[in-house]
């Protein structure tokens, strides 16, 4: 047995010694084919505001910008992460690997999107994140290739912080999802209720998809606070506000009050239960005759409205294949200095801008769910109450710890 | 957070409440453990199934007979359900477990696990893992008690009262009638039983039904509480199996008061400190296996 | 066995990733050394543990946080992920052989889970997120482990690769010696006839204790050597479903045969890379491949082949 592993040994030296060149052959699309990845949460607790949405809008703008670039084919892959960080880099690195993925979109749930752009990083590809909220993204986990595009949990918390605590919310307690995005979203918001003159007075975490607030409910209730702040989303926030009227909870004194909440939530929550709610979206489908038309063409290919995750994916991949045609090529560091140097402006971006860390800025909205008096259809489920600048709305580049920001 | 009364009180509430499941759940495993001496890992996917039968009954059976405005409502739904799952069950013992008998019974829990898989995946394939709402909740059981230190909603409370009947019934056939004594006795000695006529192949084919039957009625009860999720079996089963191993495998009230006991273990944890309530089972179980390694009401097999 | 099946395996693993995607290989043989460390245990002691993933996952954890904040080198790290996993598996072992039968396969589960509730909670994990970002680093502090070399127009991490093939290596060879020394004799005599071995004197909790920590530390080996890979320890490494997958692989390759852990490994893990698109089907193929092993194929692959061929493999 033995001198079987020094042969093994030797052979091996032998085969790892035979090349060494260098990678990257120059042409201007790699591989002959542009192919956009979508990894996402296609069958959990947020399939719903992501999933095969998200794919659908994605392979919408690759249609509409005519399917080709500079000559070359444009394809649409897809796949779920099925919430776990495991799965979403693996299927990240193959994907770079084996099947010639150019760009990343998508990327639900923080935790999946901060190992993926890991992945990508190290690999030196492009992640347009549109689904998940951390700021962790845009900080130190940043990359040269990174871009994180819709939302995330510095600009809910500050909008959303803001609008409760001057409208007398002083005291706050947090139902936090225990991953990297319910803390971040904790966190964020707690700057923002302690620079305005509030307090928190606790919180509990809960992991991810639970099926029984209830006991985390009751703490909240007996905690006394005026406010009981969600930072989760999604499936869990619905149980959550559910379950906190079956125990009475949130219908007098306490107030109920939704960190991230997506058109789908409240969709499957009805105006009844939901109705004066506020939150902070980036997009809303029907803000002006543009997202309404877009809105229109992408529900009747998926029966549903788009949330702000599926018509962000939509520009985004739009953008990064003008990004790609202007640049003429796709190699990414070309791309990305094309992505950064542009202006974003369409139906979903209102004065966009990519900054050197990555984050996507533009318009952010302080939304108000209607009363079910006030709706004329299925889907007209919200009002638009303040719309706030995206340089007020995001974290400001002098509070980044991002390593592309020099100081 | 303090010690309040009040806070304690309503956390032991709603730790009976999940107290109930286990001890309905760990009821069943007994019960089928006693006779077939086989861990019945597919326990917690008939659990799921019993709630998706009331869902699937309420929102697709009345399309799919053609008649859309019928819907199975919930009393309905605590019938069928455990008599769908049962016969499933009696379809299962007839056709794979039997012919395990002979082999080691470590067979038997592989097989079950791999059933598991099946009727998880199936279920993880048609349905959304984060669940879908039951909303045949009974009008009369609609709205909150207040028990004077908290709100707590009817359905809950009769949650927690049938299953506590169905449970001390179950318990009181096995121990205290004649039917109990022939399957107490067949478990002893299989042989002297079949030699006084009973069919004993037939007694430990119902008895699994019966076992299996009470699972998909525990899923039904569930179903208005928590969403409808292919995974709500799973995050239960494991649990349940150290409730099983703290209770001792053997004793059908041993495993009732284990499971309704540390259900409320579980609750008073979340208010001394929460980071723990999803780990204190397990570490009783610890104590309990260096203490007592045949648990707590167990015999030395 | 013979010579020759031997040194045919070695140059196929030498050259695989010359022709299969190399981190689908390394993953490959990550777990094969994990039912291998598994398959000694349930096939050799007669003891089937339902929560091996806990020595796997922890070792996992270890070896990523020594590697990444510790700035270990990686032998190091996955030394020190093994040593954990063995230190846990005299832990849990200790336990375990208390009961016998059905309860040591729960025991064992519901232990696994007080570690998947760890790997949850403790501050150093990252809890739902995972261990993320793991460096690969450089071998004894000299080979860069990230090497990527170009053969034949493809990108192959060839360094790490046989880093990850020599632990595989390692791993079986250490595995073959215990089952081949008189301790492993001693152990296949307790599975056949446990009372018969006590009377013979042997103090068989002891024996059965020896038996659960080596292959703790196997497993652990094989999820340290797996962090490395995958540059991520996650949950799902912990979880009950990888100590079930763990215990398919071997009854499917054939349980208490030599090369059975490695064929019912790479069976699963090839049909769980190539069904990747039918989604959760592939749950429901495994589970189906469960049952038709326990129903009509309990002596799995490697087994049948060898009672068809009328010698042991």
């Amino acid at each position: 047995m033995k001198h079987l592993f020094s042969n093994a040994a030797l052979l091996a030296a032998a085969l790892a010694t035979t090349s060494g060149m260098a990678v990257a052959p120059n042409e201007k699309i790699s591989d002959g084919v542009v192919k956009i990845g979508v990894l996402t949460d296609m069958s959990g607790l947020y399939s719903t505001l992501g999933g095969k949405g998200t794919q659908v809008a994605v392979e919408m703008a690759v249609k509409d910008f005519g399917g080709t670039v500079l000559g070359k084919p444009i394809q649409v892959i897809g796949a779920d992460h099925q919430n776990k960080a495991d799965i979403a880099s693996a299927t990240a690195r193959e994907w770079f690997d084996n099947e010639k993925v150019d760009m990343i979109t998508g990327l639900l749930n923080s935790g999946c999107a901060l190992a993926v752009q890991k992945v990508a990083g190290d690999k030196k590809r492009i992640t347009m994140n549109t689904g998940a909220a951390s700021t962790e993204l845009t900080n130190k986990a940043s990359t040269p290739y990174s871009i994180h595009y819709v939302y995330d949990t510095y600009a809910l918390g500050k909008v959303t912080g803001q609008a409760v605590v001057q409208t007398g919310g002083k005291t706050w307690f947090f139902i936090t999802a225990d991953y990297a995005f319910g803390q971040s979203l904790e966190q964020n918001t707690t700057n923002f209720v302690n620079k305005l003159g509030g307090k928190v007075v606790g919180s509990v975490r809960h992991p991810l998809s639970t099926a029984d607030f209830s006991s985390y409910l009751l703490q909240a209730q007996s905690s006394g606070a005026q406010i009981i702040g969600l930072a989760n989303a999604g499936g869990d926030t619905i149980n959550a506000i559910k379950q906190a009227r079956e125990f009475g909870i949130g219908q007098k004194g306490q107030k109920l009050v939704g960190l991230l909440i997506f058109d789908t939530d409240i969709k499957s929550l009805g105006l009844n239960v939901a109705q004066g709610m506020q939150f902070t979206s980036g997009f809303y489908w029907d803000r002006d005759d543009a997202t309404r038309a877009w809105s229109k063409r992408f529900f009747d290919i998926h029966k549903a409205m788009p949330t702000m995750d599926q018509a962000g994916a939509y520009s985004a991949a739009m953008n990064y294949l003008k990004a790609i045609k202007a640049a003429g090529t796709d190699d990414p560091d070309a791309v990305m200095a094309k992505l950064k140097s542009m202006d974003i402006s369409d139906f979903f971006a209102v004065r966009g801008k990519i900054r050197i860390d990555g984050r996507m800025v533009h318009d952010m909205y302080l939304m108000e769910v209607k009363k079910p008096s006030e709706s004329k259809g299925e889907w007209d489920l919200l009002k638009i109450i303040k719309t706030v600048p995206g340089d007020e709305a995001f974290m400001p580049l002098s509070e980044s710890t991002s390593p592309l920001v020099k100081k | 957070m303090e010690l309040s009364f009040q806070t304690v009180m309503s956390q032991v509430m709603l730790g009976l409440n999940n107290g109930v499941f286990y001890a309905i759940l760990s009821l069943g495993l007994a019960v089928i453990f006693g006779l077939l001496n086989i861990v019945n890992f597919v326990h917690g996917a008939l659990y799921m199934l019993g709630a998706y039968v009331a869902l699937l009954g309420y929102t697709m059976l009345g399309p799919l007979i053609g008649k859309p405005d019928f819907h199975l409502n919930y009393w309905a739904a605590l019938i069928v359900a455990p008599l769908v799952v049962g016969l499933l069950g009696i379809g299962v013992e007839r056709a794979m477990l039997r012919r395990l008998r002979k082999f080691d019974h470590l067979y038997g829990l592989l097989l079950t696990f791999g059933l598991a898989l099946i009727i998880q995946g199936v279920f993880t394939n048609y349905f959304n893992v984060s669940g879908d709402a039951y909303d045949a909740k009974p009008e009369a059981l609609e709205g909150a008690v207040n028990l004077g230190f908290m709100l707590f909603p009817k359905y809950r409370l009769w949650v927690i009262v049938i299953s506590l009947l169905v449970c001390f019934g179950t318990w009181f056939v096995i121990e205290r009638t004649k039917l109990g004594s022939y399957l107490r006795a067949g478990t002893e000695n299989p042989e002297l039983v079949k030699a006084f006529g009973v069919n004993v192949p037939l007694m430990i084919t119902l008895t699994y039904g019966y076992g299996v039957a009470l699972a998909a009625f525990a899923g039904v009860l569930a179903a208005p509480i928590y969403s409808v999720s292919p995974v709500m079996g799973s995050e239960m089963i494991i649990t349940v199996f150290a409730v099983v191993v703290i209770g001792g495998m053997g004793s059908i009230m041993g495993s009732i008061i284990t499971g309704l006991l540390l259900g409320m273990v579980e609750g008073f944890t979340k208010v001394v400190y929460a980071p723990a309530s999803s780990t204190v089972i397990f570490l009783i179980m610890v104590v309990v296996l260096l203490v007592k390694p045949t648990g707590l009401f167990g015999r030395e097999s | 066995m013979n010579r020759l099946v031997w040194i045919a395996l070695i140059i196929l693993g030498l050259l695989a990733p010359y022709v299969v995607y190399p981190v689908f290989m390394m993953k490959l043989l990550c777990f094969a050394l994990f039912a291998l460390a598994f398959n000694l245990l349930l096939g050799y002691t007669g003891l089937l543990s339902f929560g091996h993933a806990a020595f796997f996952g922890s070792a996992s954890y270890i070896t990523g946080h020594l590697v990444r904040n510790s700035g270990l080198t990686p032998e190091l790290g996955v030394l020190g992920g093994t040593l954990f996993a063995g230190l846990l598996g005299y832990v849990v072992g200790s336990l375990a052989i208390r009961r016998q039968g059905i309860y040591f396969a729960m025991v064992t589960l519901a232990l696994a889970q007080i570690v998947y509730f760890i790997a949850l909670k403790a501050p150093f994990t990252g809890g739902e997120d995972g261990l993320q970002g793991i460096p690969r680093g450089f071998l004894f502090g000299l080979i860069d482990l990230n090497r990527v070399y170009v053969v034949s127009g493809r990108p192959l991490g060839l360094n790490l690769y046989y880093f990850v093939f020599a632990m595989f290596c390692l791993g079986f060879w250490i595995i073959h010696r215990t089952i081949h020394s008189p301790f492993g004799q001693v152990l296949k005599g307790i599975r056949e006839n446990e009372p018969r071995a006590i009377s013979l004197g042997y103090r068989v909790d002891r024996f059965k204790l020896m038996a659960f920590v080596i292959s703790a530390a196997m497993a652990g080996l094989a999820g340290a050597t797996k962090s490395l890979v995958f540059q991520l320890s996650s949950l799902t490494d912990v979880s009950w479903h990888t100590s079930g997958e763990v215990v398919l692989m071997t009854l499917l390759g054939g349980v208490g045969t030599v090369l059975g852990p490695l064929v019912g490994a790479f069976t699963v893990v090839t049909l769980q890379s190539k069904l990747s698109s039918v989604g959760s089907w592939i749950t429901v193929i495994i589970g189906g491949i469960f049952v038709v092993c326990v129903l009509v194929f309990r002596r799995g692959f490697v087994g049948e082949l060898a009672r068809l061929l009328k010698r042991s493999l």
